[in-house]
């Protein structure tokens, strides 16, 4: 679909305010209100904007499509300020999608998704095959669905077509305000996945607003957290948000939890997997604790023919001579692929007889071995690296030369 | 029951229930033109909103034989003494269902068709109207229900009018002619609310029931 994969742009907010003045004397602890906002958004980036209630990340939102104007300061889009942009040509080349999704309940799913096409006066029949190719996309059988109307739709699946319709005119920026909030958390779940991926393709710049942290990190390839008077708290990375909170607010705001937050962004790829010393049944016994004991892991993997996991054998199940027996295995230990993240890698290994896992690939077959020490270590690794890659003040750079 | 007068009658019969569908939907007609504009009125000015739902609730209130007597006074026995009293019993409906009809469509709605780039026309035509509409209908059906009982009581301006009313006034004591005003009258109501609930269910295929009217008492 090379139609999908268009530009992104830039969008930078410069010393944005918003102020609302209801009645004197509450300036800055207005809800909603924006104090002074600066941050950038790199084309083809998630941005979300994440924090409190009143906090205003929904008003920095809404004043990119200018559905509420700020009081001062610039949205500048590819560098042109969206101010000086007529005011529905500009919101027609955005993409909106809201937490209630909003579809019109008299219009059926096609129209609905063709409705900026529509606005732009495409012809008709290019609507109708773009309507069809989003609802493709986003995972709708266009065949089921495009004459039904929105109330014969599940929640999840109002969601979806929220999502193409948003994307119809491949607009090179999209809104979402909580786009995934209204539905149960499996539903949610597997829409920011399938969203994720579909990013992958579009790469379009994203801005996201939502107060659930979880996602912030889940989504954001960087993060602004906002506290409530509409100030910028952070902006980072995810995994930086989460090893150096800059405040005592932010610390809070992730919560005493984020080392594990932090192990749930990264997965089993990201470690130096090894293999295990593996042998299989009626291999000679003698060869193979030799090859155990060489290893500093003192297991040995049993596995069948074509390399799968059968289970461990320690010291007392080798016999001094004469070949390994299957029945001896004890229970094996927790599979992992790739794509596990170490948070759910680290609790399984804690539930498991043997404290490793077994990676393995889409076969079944054995691939290395993940240790609850090999996750640790990661772990005190990332820290460093984020450590080396944020700024540091020349006095600090000092201070750790004495320390080291 | 007399079935030789009604065998009689039949042509004078026929006649004057045309002329009741006529009177009827002259009054519906131009009531509901008056209806939408105060409506519009009312949702772009929200202070307007009050004073026109109040008036015309009130002029809902008066004694229809008063008004009819009170209209011949000033319009004489034209048209007009019939339709002005007509129409403005239409009103207190129609324009609270036509308010009720646009407020009713979500905030989220509004919010999207906005945020997507709708002009406020392009909005009002495109999606709040049509959203709308099962309430707008809704109106209409109460109001014809209405309407059409009323015009038997045009019959006390004159016998020029009155539709099937001219029947039951002409000899009040003579029960056949009675029946014959009354029960076609009734007929031609539920006949304009099951044609009005048909329309409803074939402009908005959307919608999964028939919108229930807002009735003049409940609304405020």
């Amino acid at each position: 679909m090379p139609e999908l994969a268009s530009s992104a742009a830039t969008v930078e907010f410069r010393h944005v305010t918003k102020r609302y003045d209801r009645g004197a004397g509450s300036s800055s602890g207005t809800p909603g209100a924006v104090n002074d906002l600066s941050l950038t958004v790199p084309a083809g980036k998630i941005c979300v904007l994440v924090g409190p209630s009143g906090c205003g990340k929904t008003t920095s939102l809404k004043m990119v499509n200018r559905l509420i104007e700020p009081t001062s300061g610039q949205i500048l889009i590819d560098g042109v300020d969206a101010a000086t942009r007529e005011v529905n040509e500009l919101r027609r080349s955005i993409g909106y999608v809201i937490q209630q999704v909003g579809l019109f309940p008299h219009q059926t799913i096609a129209h609905n998704v063709a409705t900026v096409p529509r606005l732009l006066g495409w012809p008709k029949a290019r609507q109708q095959e773009r309507a069809e190719e989003l609802l493709g996309l986003v995972g709708l059988d266009p065949g089921r669905y495009r004459s039904r109307y929105p109330a014969q739709l599940s929640g999840g699946e109002r969601q979806r077509v929220g999502v193409a319709r948003a994307l119809a005119a491949d607009p090179p920026i999209m809104l979402m305000d909580e786009p995934f909030g209204a539905v149960d958390p499996i539903v949610r779940e597997r829409l920011q996945n399938e969203f994720l991926r579909l990013q992958e393709d579009l790469a379009k710049t994203i801005l996201f607003v939502t107060h659930d942290i979880d996602e912030a990190i889940k989504m954001g390839d960087l993060v602004a957290v906002m506290r409530t008077g509409g100030i910028l708290a952070q902006f980072g990375p995810p995994t930086e948000i989460l090893t150096n909170p800059s405040s005592e607010f932010v610390a809070q705001f992730v919560g005493t939890d984020r080392g594990l937050k932090r192990l749930s962004l990264a997965r089993v790829a990201d470690l130096p997997i090894r293999p295990p010393v593996t042998a299989r049944p009626a291999d000679p016994a003698g060869q193979a604790r030799e090859r155990m004991n060489a290893d500093p892991f003192p297991y040995l993997l049993l596995v069948d023919e074509a390399d799968r996991p059968i289970g461990w054998l320690d010291q007392h199940d080798i016999p001094a001579d004469g070949v390994l027996k299957a029945d001896r295995a004890t229970a094996t230990s927790p599979l992992l692929n790739k794509r596990t993240t170490l948070k759910d890698a680290l609790s399984l290994l804690l539930d498991a007889d043997v404290q490793a896992g077994i990676l393995v690939d889409r076969n079944g077959k054995v691939q290395g071995l993940v240790t609850a020490g090999m996750i640790f270590d990661w772990f005190r690794e990332d820290v460093r690296d984020v450590d080396r890659d944020r700024p540091v003040p020349a006095e600090e750079t000092a201070a750790a030369a004495v320390r080291a | 029951m007399d079935w030789a007068w009604i065998g009689d009658h039949l042509g004078a019969i026929l006649g004057r229930t045309i002329q009741h569908i006529q009177l009827a939907g002259i009054a519906l007609t131009v009531g509901f033109a008056i209806s939408f504009a105060l409506a519009l009125v009312a949702i772009r000015w929200r202070r307007a909103y009050a004073p026109i739902s109040g008036i015309a609730g009130i002029l809902y209130t008066i004694p229809s034989l008063a008004v009819f007597s009170a209209f011949i006074a000033i319009t004489g026995f034209s048209i007009l003494t019939v339709e002005i009293p007509l129409v403005m019993y239409t009103l207190v409906i129609l324009v609270r269902n036509i308010v009720a009809g646009f407020d009713g469509v979500s905030a989220d709605v509004l919010e999207a068709a906005t945020g997507m780039g709708y002009t406020r026309r392009e909005r009002l035509t495109r999606i709040e109207l049509p959203l709308a509409v099962p309430l707008i209908v809704a109106g209409l059906r109460l109001a014809s229900v209405s309407t059409i009982g009323l015009v038997t009581i045009t019959a006390v301006v004159s016998d020029t009018f009155g539709g099937l009313g001219f029947f039951i006034k002409e000899r009040p004591f003579f029960l056949t002619e009675v029946l014959v005003g009354a029960i076609p009258s009734i007929l031609l109501a539920v006949l304009a609310d099951v044609l009005f609930s048909r329309v409803q269910r074939l402009l908005t295929p959307w919608s999964k029931r028939v919108a229930q009217p807002l009735l003049p008492e409940a609304a405020t």
